[in-house]
């Protein structure tokens, strides 16, 4: 690789930027068909600004890409464990700090860039996600959220949805999937007072990649959202995995949005659903066609599709009223 | 000033440090790049004392207070992997929940060193010293060396930075040292100028490897040599990789001694070979194998034996991992019985961690001297050199009787 510097040129995420530049997420990778965050990986590594480190928590991206002797990464790149995406950019943060003080570091700046799945964030990841925020390390942590442990076999995380059946919250006959909802991290990850906090689906990739980019440039700790579906753990079809993270936005469960210093913006995408609400679609319409919701489909759990209806409404209203109160 | 063995003037200074202190003086000294660590007692001192430094501005190191021990291995790691020199501590629980991470440091081959402040586990609770801690870390890839004393604990930690760096070993290393017999005693420490520290330590050189790109360059996280680190490695390759790790550990040593014996000449300090520290063993009949602070009770026990005609000896084992399993058996070949002490218990497992080894570096000697496993002091229980006297005089009866009527005995227990 040629030596790399900043851009600071303002990059316009077109479809030919994006065409040309090398790929950081290499194919040949072993992810399945249909596979929502290897996705969201390859798009994510055209939104880099320059030089760049890559740490990644255990899961399934992390196995799909690194199998030795092979490697998908054409960045420099790290995996220790599980629970530690977070804990290992604050030590690659903390020797390029002093290495760089030290002349050690050739590279004006070089970015951090954690990647984890839902489980290696809401859950196993949580305390060292928490405590490297907080310690204000420089560094993007992005969460591919697939709503589960889909590298284990598909069991329930704190990211999976209400109702949604896993191998660990299977549909059975007196329990309807999984009996909680979603763990609200996003708000969590807001609650820690970070500069930038945003929410995005590769559907909408050109505001996803702005999204990555704005994590990158704010200096200090960042966090990104990313919905990514899983075809094997969704039971869907892998060609629509797309077409959920569309339907997702559209129908309100997973809003886009940013948070700057405080400051709630919904992004476009959502932004049209709040200017015109007639567009937000019944979750039904997201619900159909994915076989972990296929047992609510029956008289018997009508009232989960209710109950969460009335949860994501819940949480579109809250969500709009942050944006209303911090404008 | 004072005179080193080649006879030339070293400047010394005399300090009066307790262990933690004495650890994280010679830490200051190494020129460490990045420390992160999370408190807990008895090691609490040393992060304490090297955050003074920080905030003093007397060292050019990023210190990162992690939330937790498991984040703290994970940080260094990742440090260390981006080519910083890096240092920690810890103890006890706290080791315990770094147990997944050691395995990643030493499977990284990151050259981590580590200050140990030795302490009981859980439950009970318990804050006072024993092994537990670290013995339980013994097939994690670390290497393993417990000092004496606090003028040990200084001289080791500079040594630790030369055997983890070098390019034979490339292997993460443990510090042990007592809590609180060594960790809290203040003692009077021989220490050398920053000028000679620097030197004798120097800078930290990266090995070459090949990357996925074809070219060879230094093991680290460098965007203009993009390398991946901590992949998956299936059945068709693991075992490579731990087999190399094996090598490392036979390397070192031979490191270990080269190190010690360096730093002996510079400072005019040594540990027996570095592997084991003998005293009066040469002609012993009956001997004791102690680990750490325990073996400066048994010297003036020994003496005062001595005194009494008894051929009682002492082997101190200073290196744990690699387990100088040849050097015990040569040094202990000539004696009639031997009291293993075991600061720790492998439940269920017939003796101590130290007991294991030591037995079983004994099946291939030609004299095949009793051994016998006394487990002692733990959770801070303590052990006076009247029970260390009873130790000996068992072994008398051991080696007068040519027999032993129990493996596995306890010292100062109610039973």
């Amino acid at each position: 690789m040629e030596e790399q510097k900043v851009t600071t040129q303002e990059w316009k995420f077109t479809a030919k930027d994006i065409a040309l530049k090398p790929e950081g997420f290499l194919p040949g990778h072993r992810a399945c068909a249909g596979c929502g965050p290897a996705n969201v990986l390859r798009m994510v590594m055209k939104a880099t600004r320059g030089p760049t480190i890559v740490t990644e928590a255990t899961g399934c991206m992390e196995v799909v890409s690194s199998i030795y002797p092979y490697t998908s990464w054409s960045y420099p790149w790290l995996h220790t464990a599980f629970e530690t995406a977070a804990a290992n950019a604050s030590g690659i943060e903390a020797a390029l700090k002093v290495l760089t003080k030290k002349g050690k570091v050739k590279q004006e700046h070089i970015d951090i860039i954690a990647f984890a799945g839902d489980g290696g964030t809401y859950d196993i990841g949580l305390q060292a996600l928490s405590g490297a925020v907080e310690r204000g390390h420089d560094f993007l942590f992005i969460l591919y959220d697939n709503e589960g442990y889909m590298n284990t076999g598909i069991q329930r995380s704190g990211g999976t949805p209400l109702g949604a059946a896993t191998t660990t919250t299977p549909a059975g006959s007196v329990m309807p999937g999984k009996m909680q909802n979603k763990k609200p991290i996003t708000d969590i990850m807001v609650a820690h007072d970070l500069e930038y906090v945003a929410t995005a689906t590769p559907y909408y990739w050109k505001d996803m990649l702005q999204k990555v980019r704005k994590g990158l440039e704010v200096e200090g700790p960042a966090f990104l959202h990313i919905f990514a579906p899983c075809p094997r753990g969704w039971r869907s079809e892998p060609a629509k995995t797309m077409e959920y993270t569309k339907l997702a936005v559209e129908s309100c469960v997973f809003p886009v949005y940013e948070v700057v210093k405080g400051k709630y913006e919904l992004s476009t995408p959502s932004k049209l659903i709040q200017l015109a609400p007639q567009k937000k679609i019944p979750i039904t319409e997201y619900l159909k066609g994915q076989g972990r919701y296929r047992h609510l489909f029956t008289p018997q759990h009508q009232h989960v599709v209710d109950t969460l209806q009335r949860l994501t409404d819940e949480r579109w209203a809250k969500l709009q009223k942050k944006v209303e109160q911090t404008a | 000033m004072k005179k080193n063995n080649l006879n030339q003037e070293t400047t010394q200074e005399l300090m009066a440090l307790n262990g933690d202190e004495a650890i994280a003086y010679a830490v200051k000294q190494c020129d460490v790049d990045v420390v992160a660590a999370y408190p807990i007692t008895p090691q609490t001192i040393i992060v304490e004392k090297y955050s003074e430094y920080v905030a003093n501005g007397e060292v050019q190191t990023e210190y990162v207070c992690t939330e937790s021990e498991h984040s703290a291995m994970a940080a260094c790691i990742a440090s260390s992997a981006t080519g910083a020199r890096t240092f920690t501590a810890s103890a006890s629980a706290g080791l315990a929940l770094m147990h997944e991470m050691l395995f990643v440091a030493s499977g990284c081959r990151t050259p981590i060193v580590m200050a140990v402040a030795n302490r009981a586990l859980s439950a009970p609770l318990n804050i006072n010293g024993d092994q537990s801690d670290s013995m339980a870390q013994r097939d994690a890839g670390w290497i393993h060396l417990y000092v004496e004393n606090a003028q040990e604990a200084y001289d080791t930690i500079m040594q630790a930075f030369r055997i983890a760096e070098h390019l034979d070993v490339q292997l993460p290393v443990i510090v042990g040292l007592d809590g609180f017999i060594v960790s809290h005693t203040l003692e009077n420490v021989d220490v050398l100028s920053d000028e000679s520290v620097k030197n004798f330590v120097g800078e930290r050189v990266l090995p070459n490897v090949l990357t996925h790109e074809g070219k060879t360059v230094p093991f680290k996280l460098d965007p203009d040599n993009p390398m991946t680190m901590g992949p998956v490695a299936m059945p068709n390759y693991y075992f490579e990789f731990k087999r190399q790790q094996e090598e490392a550990m036979k390397n070192a040593l031979t490191v270990i001694q080269q190190v010690h014996d360096e730093y002996a000449k510079l400072s005019g300090r040594s540990y027996g070979n570095a592997l084991i520290e003998e005293y009066k063993l040469d002609d012993a009949e009956v001997a004791t194998i102690c680990v750490g602070s325990a073996a400066g009770t048994v010297k003036d026990v020994i003496d005062e034996l001595r005194a009494e005609g008894v051929k009682a000896g002492l082997l101190r084992l200073r290196t744990f991992r690699p387990f100088p399993a040849q050097e015990v058996q040569k040094a202990l070949e000539n004696v009639k019985a031997v009291a293993v002490m075991d600061k720790s218990m492998s439940f269920g497992g017939n003796g101590g961690a130290v007991f294991h080894e030591v037995r079983h570096a004994m099946y291939d000697s030609k004299s095949h001297p009793f051994v016998v496993d006394y487990i002692y002091g733990l959770g801070g229980r303590d052990t006076s050199p009247k029970d260390f006297k009873k130790v000996y005089s068992d072994l008398h009866l051991i080696a007068h009787n040519k027999r032993m009527d129990k493996l596995v005995n306890y010292v100062g227990l109610r039973e």
